[in-house]
């Protein structure tokens, strides 16, 4: 039989998976979002002590491979008596990782708006959590919606990496029925167009965000 | 719309130290680094009164506007709001909390060089934000009141736009609805029309005018000397860190007293 007519015939794994997929996207690049916005508080802070824990937070995500990462926490931390099923350790590990990176450009971005839009802030009397989610949150948001797009895409990828503690999201689906039914090439190919139109829907609806934040930068 | 007729209300020296201070500079010193900007300056500003800020590039005009709402932080001396001093809490050394400065800086508007609009609010949005959200003021009162204000200052047909689609002249007047729609006890122009096109400062100065005929308490640093001979109760001269000389418009343009502040005068009439 045709190897694509063996894949289709199993499509409910390959869906099963592909929705797995999408939730742990979803939940992952949700937080990391909400999370990287939070970080960029400590990572712009005026308190120096409070900045280089931050920095050093984003440092060391940055310099751990996804992989390694992925298995200090599932296999890891049980020892520390820490123990997380593969679906919670998958979601932590992708939200913390991608957290700093999303931190990191949106920190970019602050230090770069113009300096009196803040001030005026503060001349107007903003201070605290207020200025920062109505004076300054929104134009950072609106200002790094390409590179939010690109580090979503690159949620997408790095969920593939939680097949290692078998989360039977996409990667994993395509695998386990390759491995069963000796169809690499159709496994493999479904499951990297599903990632392909994941990815090109989330840069449509950043292109579409960006033309909506364009007179508002 | 807007007055352009007729000269603004001239105080006279003996009466305007009859009404109460707004806001007062007493020592004030400041500096970045070696480089000293104000140097133990000392000023009141009395309600109702429009004090101009004049000087070459660099004499620290701006900074003591600055220092006014605490933008910048003095190293020496007091700023006092209606005899309350601010940055400083009460009988003590120790700098406010920032909950409380930004308090205190709502009785204080502020119109900036570069407009300083918030870029994803709408002109409306711009001018209800800090009475919505920092006075907790009620939501279709403050509409009502922006509405009104950007009718005031000829901007009724943009109140949905975003700043990006306004000229620099719209963009201040946006500036400075913002701040009156605070009610501060007393509004700095931090060189309001530096930034504009020559063909723009008119329209800028035409509001700050009409609120000056108001009778609104402003300390304006500017560069337009018609506007400040024009518009301003006192002009204070400012040099090197140092006030060197105070007087109305009258006299400070007619018979400046220091040699400084006739070559300065000699420099803008050549142009």
């Amino acid at each position: 039989m045709n190897e694509f007519a063996v894949v289709w015939q199993h499509r409910d794994l390959i869906i099963n998976g592909f929705g797995n997929t999408l939730i742990i996207v979803a939940l992952s690049a949700t937080g990391a979002l909400v999370l990287g916005a939070l970080l960029t508080i400590p990572l712009m802070s005026r308190n120096g002590a409070v900045r280089r824990i931050a920095t050093a937070y984003v440092d060391v995500m940055r310099c751990v491979p996804f992989l390694l990462f992925v298995y200090l926490l599932y296999f890891g931390f049980p020892s520390l008596g820490l123990r997380f099923d593969n679906w919670t350790a998958g979601i932590i590990a992708l939200t913390l990782y991608n957290t700093a990176y999303m931190g990191e450009v949106l920190r970019a971005t602050w230090a770069g708006l113009p300096k009196e839009l803040i001030e005026a802030g503060h001349a107007f009397g903003f201070s605290g959590l207020r200025l920062f989610r109505r004076i300054i949150l929104p134009p950072v948001l609106y200002a790094s919606l390409p590179l939010i797009g690109n580090q979503l895409i690159q949620v997408v990828k790095d969920s593939a990496f939680l097949t290692i503690i078998a989360v039977a999201e996409l990667t994993h689906e395509a695998t386990s029925l390759q491995t069963t039914y000796f169809v690499p090439f159709a496994s493999f190919v479904a499951a990297v167009l599903l990632y392909w139109v994941t990815c090109v829907c989330i840069e449509s609806t950043i292109g579409y965000a960006n033309r909506y934040a364009e007179e508002r930068r | 719309m807007l007055n352009m007729s007729g000269s603004p209300h001239r105080i006279g020296e003996d009466e305007l130290e009859t009404r109460p201070v707004v806001v007062e500079a007493a020592g004030l010193s400041k500096s970045f680094g070696a480089n000293v900007v104000l140097r133990d300056i000392s000023l009141k500003v009395y309600k109702g009164e429009t004090v101009c800020l004049l000087g070459p590039s660099g004499s620290g005009k701006s900074t003591l506007l600055r220092c006014m709402n605490w933008l910048e932080e003095p190293d020496g001396g007091a700023v006092l709001l209606s005899g309350h001093r601010i940055g400083i809490r009460p009988g003590g050394t120790v700098r406010m909390s920032d909950s409380d400065l930004a308090a205190v800086r709502t009785r204080i508007g502020m119109v900036f060089q570069h407009f300083a609009l918030w870029p994803h609010l709408t002109v409306l949005q711009n001018v209800m934000e800090a009475p919505v959200h920092v006075l907790k003021r009620d939501k279709a009162e403050v509409r009502r009141e922006a509405e009104a204000l950007l009718e005031r200052v000829g901007l009724a047909d943009k109140m949905a736009s975003f700043p990006a689609r306004l000229s620099g002249g719209q963009k201040q007047r946006v500036g400075i609805a913002r701040s009156l729609a605070m009610k501060p006890e007393v509004i700095l122009f931090d060189e309001p029309t530096s930034s504009l096109d020559p063909e723009l400062v008119g329209e800028v100065l035409a509001v700050i005018q009409d609120l000056a005929r108001e009778g609104l308490t402003m300390v304006v640093v500017t560069h337009e000397m018609s506007f400040a001979r024009d518009v301003a109760n006192r002009v204070v001269f400012m040099d090197g860190g140092y006030v060197v000389e105070t007087g109305t418009p009258e006299e400070f343009f007619a018979a400046p007293k220091s040699e400084r502040a006739r070559q300065f005068l000699a420099r803008y009439a050549r142009g």
